[in-house]
């Protein structure tokens, strides 16, 4: 493998799933907010309800349109630069991406049209509906996403079959039912309604700062501060940590965030600070809080936390298992009904993973020296000292998100968001969820590596077999599409926003002229 | 756990599901790529185009779905293909995809704002996201036809020896005109029974004539270049349908002319050649009798024949190689596993109905002809 095709495959992989992330948040948490704005409005059958769900609704058709439209390529990104991962685990991974096409994308699609365009033709309650649908498609999306997800980290229900020489699904409840993957999918949904109650509340603030639509804007803030404080509070408490002690490599992940290198006496200590050092295998200057990490992670005060050095002597045991595997699948190859061959490798086929990890030391694994092997062990290690410091600022802006939203809480009953210092923090803070969201996506993901499926395959052999010129031909022409992109999409939101909740009020007389004017459609 | 299919029987039907979805695609989505080709002729005013954006405007997010989903149902039935033609096809893929991008942008965005240069750009847009997506698309069932440069090795890992250029032969070329005559005849057809009488009308009716004509033209001759051509793959030796998936287990041989083998062995397969070369010929009746429905119906008619058509010549073959025919994919050797299929048959069968009941239904809500006044008077039209 070259490897310069497999960094350069991370990287677009890593530019375009982040920019798609960078709306899909708002889609989440907008779609639900409009959902609850729609319901005051059917509930009440105030217009101004009205008002505030069609102009929160034109800002989520913007945002929604990119998360669309940059969505398609990751559909498709496994197969143009993951083939051989593609082709590994497809026949697991495959299935959520499709139920998720079946069941998500064609209800949220279906009905975002009507939504948009259906005001006028359907009846109050019937369109209430509609925005139901397109939110409850949105979130059903995040589900099926990360069941696939989930089962990168946790990959249940599944063993390796040496005459298709994949993966192939034995327990599908189990992919469903994925623990990791129930976790993320809490985790991250919440996470989206958290910086969508954070946008409609720096929005409405700017709003209440230059004395401009009040109405919508405190009626807004109210609805945000009480779904924020919500969210907040459950994408902290229902974070993913939970999963951690499942997998060897969930394992590794979590000592990688905490920088803890060697076991500890139960309950472990959690590190507020320090600088963790890869080479010296230890971390300087740490502050630790005593049992605080054996609690949240084993959620009890005997349950051991491993540390890294143990957990590299494991995966060291775990590959010399996996040669013995890997052994009996190149026999298999050359005569399929060789019986001690088969024997051998159900024997050690749960390491079969773990043998390719020489594949970037040596071509054949069984011919690895001792020394190979540990260097292999070595490679399990995550990128320590950036574990340490993403999982930090991503827990430190949600422990933020649940301060800002019980003080918004507070301020909507005492002051009615009168108070311009609380409004200015409001507006100031609108970039913090996506920074933390980002940094929870990069989290869990580097946090993964070295493998693309946790002992099952490791990243470098997953690539496409392509050229270094395609892949950056690709990166420099995604960047600049989806850059202008950028710049337009952001550009329209502020202008939607500066010119606020208006309604348009029919021109009494059409006039008949062509051209440019008039133009209805703002 | 015990699946009352055999895995034979379970592939084929895949292949079915798998021809329904690109026909579903081709169907629906065919509009928008259609009417998005269109875009920079059809209409003469800034109105004029937004009759045509907004005949469409509610329905492509939905239709575009039926692109997505074929990406996640080839990634879960056939997991080979989608590994070895998407990383194959390379930078024809990004070609797609960026094009196909820059359509629901241009839907959405074109009517922020008034200018008319900033309009006429994202016209160019959307004719870019409905042109080079039908053209690619039907380059890439030429190339199919032919054989793809890749082989497998024995971890079946895929190397593809091709480049960009080298997808646009004189055939390949040929089909993806034939992609795209036949969506600018679909799209066509669609904006005359969904706009109201006047300029556009007459327009969509007379560029879908010329294309009607180009479809069977194309088609006709393509059948005809397969037939005598150096096209065409055959499996030899025991052919074990209910084996496991690997390539390598089968001998596939190149076989010229083989692609007109099944018509030998099931004449009812030629219904499909049939309906391919009747479908333009009822649209253009349509068309001249001013039966829009008719128009419409033989538009669809020749999208189904001519889909149906490409499949049935190649079956069992998925996809086949130029350079080391031994690791050409079939339906028997490019499956998921005989569990994955049995799991996503019944999903499918659960959820493709309710989908297909809703999309109706959200139709049936936005039923009626696009006129001027709506496009002058309606605060949510794009």
């Amino acid at each position: 493998m070259d490897m310069a095709v497999v960094e350069l495959s991370r990287l677009q992989f890593a530019l375009t799933a982040m920019y798609h992330f960078l709306f899909v948040p708002l889609t989440l948490g907008l779609s639900f907010l409009l959902v609850i704005m729609e319901s005051i409005y059917v509930m009440t059958g105030r217009e101004i309800w009205r008002t505030i769900t069609r102009f929160w609704g034109k800002l989520f058709g913007i945002n929604f349109v990119l998360g669309v439209a940059t969505g398609i390529t990751m559909e498709f990104e496994f197969g143009t630069n993951w083939a051989y991962y593609s082709h590994y685990v497809g026949d697991i991974f495959g299935a959520p991406l499709a139920i998720e096409g079946l069941m998500a994308f064609f209800l949220e699609a279906t009905f975002v049209g009507l939504m948009f365009f259906g005001w006028d033709k359907l009846s109050k309650i019937a369109h209430l509906a509609v925005t139901f649908l397109v939110a409850l498609g949105s979130n059903l999306s995040a589900l099926w996403i990360l069941i696939a997800n989930g089962w990168m980290q946790n990959p249940v229900g599944a063993r390796f079959n040496p005459e298709t020489m994949r993966m192939e699904v034995t327990d599908f409840y189990s992919v469903l039912f994925n623990p990791v993957a129930q976790a993320k999918f809490v985790h991250t949904v919440s996470a989206g309604y958290v910086a969508a109650s954070v946008f409609v509340m720096g929005v409405s603030a700017y709003y209440l700062l230059k004395g401009k639509w009040t109405n919508v804007a405190r009626r807004s803030m109210m609805v945000a501060s009480a779904f924020g404080l919500a969210s907040s509070l459950s994408v902290v408490v229902l974070g993913d940590e939970s999963g951690y002690a499942l997998t060897d490599n969930q394992r590794m992940k979590l000592a990688a965030i905490e920088a803890m290198w060697h076991t500890e006496e139960a309950p472990a200590g959690l590190s507020l600070f320090g600088i963790p050092d890869m080479e010296a295998h230890e971390t300087h200057w740490e502050v630790k809080v005593p049992y605080v990490l054996g609690l949240i992670s084993t959620r009890s005060l005997t349950g051991e936390v491993t540390g890294i050095n143990e957990l590299v002597l494991k995966a060291d045991e775990r590959i010399r298992s996996g040669i013995v595997a890997y052994d009996a699948v190149e026999k298999l190859k050359v005569n399929r009904t060789d019986m001690a061959a088969r024997e051998q490798f159900e024997r050690h086929k749960a390491d079969l993973g773990y043998a390719m990890l020489l594949k970037r030391h040596v071509a054949d694994p069984r011919a690895a020296t001792d020394q190979q092997i540990m260097l292999a062990a070595k490679d399990t290690i995550p990128n320590v000292p950036l574990m340490f410091w993403l999982f930090r600022i991503m827990a430190g802006l949600g422990f933020f998100f649940i301060g800002f939203f019980a003080l918004a809480f507070y301020c909507a009953s005492a002051c009615q968001f009168s108070k311009r210092w609380f409004l200015k923090i409001a507006v100031a803070i609108m970039p913090l969820p996506w920074i933390a969201i980002e940094f929870g996506w990069m989290l869990a993901e580097i946090g993964r590596q070295p493998w693309a499926v946790e002992g099952v395959l490791p990243t470098f052999l997953a690539a496409s077999s392509l050229t270094v010129s395609q892949i950056w031909t690709t990166i420099i022409g995604f960047t600049l599409l989806y850059g202008a992109l950028a710049v337009i999409e952001v550009r329209l939101m502020i202008a939607t926003i500066r010119k606020g909740p208006v309604e348009h009020h029919e021109p009494e007389e059409v006039r008949g002229q062509a051209g440019y004017a008039p133009l209805p459609a703002e | 756990m015990e699946i009352p299919l055999d895995y034979e029987t379970l592939r084929v039907i895949w292949w079915g599901l798998m021809g329904t979805l690109l026909i579903g695609f081709a169907l629906t989505d065919g509009y928008d790529l259609g009417v998005a080709s269109l875009m920079p002729f059809i209409g003469k005013t800034d109105e004029e185009r937004r009759m045509a954006i907004n005949a469409i405007a509610p329905h492509w997010e939905g239709h575009q779905v039926w692109f997505i989903l074929g990406g996640g149902a080839i990634f879960a039935a056939w997991p080979f293909v989608y590994a070895v033609s998407f990383s194959g096809f390379y930078l024809a893929m990004f070609l797609v995809l960026s094009a196909l991008i820059l359509r629901p942008v241009a839907f959405k965005y074109r009517s922020k704002r008034p200018d008319p240069a900033w309009r006429s750009r994202w016209d160019w847009a959307l004719f870019t996201g409905g042109f080079v997506p039908a053209l690619v698309f039907g380059v890439a069932v030429g190339n199919v036809l032919q054989g793809a440069p890749f082989r497998l090795d024995s971890d079946l890992r895929s190397f593809y020896e091709g480049s960009l250029i080298g997808l646009f032969s004189p055939f390949a070329m040929m089909t993806g005109l034939l992609s795209v005559a036949m969506v600018v005849m679909h799209g066509a057809g669609f904006l005359s029974v969904k706009i109201e009488r006047g300029a556009v009308l007459d327009r969509a009716r007379r560029i879908g004539s010329v294309a009607a004509v180009a479809s069977l033209v194309l088609f006709a001759a393509g059948g005809l270049w397969v037939a005598n051509g150096v096209m065409g793959f055959r499996l030899e030796g025991v052919v074990d349908p209910n084996g496991p998936s690997n390539p390598l287990f089968v001998k596939t041989v190149a076989a010229p002319g083989a692609w007109m083998d099944n018509y030998g062995r099931h004449p009812w397969m030629l219904i499909a050649p049939i309906l391919g070369l009747a479908g333009p010929v009822i649209a253009l009746l349509g068309i001249r009798r001013h039966s829009h429905v008719l128009n419409l119906a033989g538009s669809s008619l020749a999208t189904v024949g001519i889909i149906a058509t490409v499949g049935l010549s190649m079956f069992p073959f998925i996809l086949p190689s130029s350079i080391d025919p031994q690791s050409s994919l079939t339906a028997w050797n490019a499956s998921s596993s005989h569990l994955t299929l049995w799991i996503m048959l019944i999903v499918t069968l659960i959820f493709l109905p309710l989908v297909l009941a809703y999309t109706a239904w959200v139709m049936k809500v936005l039923f009626g002809r696009i006129s001027l006044r709506d496009v002058r008077t309606n605060p949510d039209f794009y």
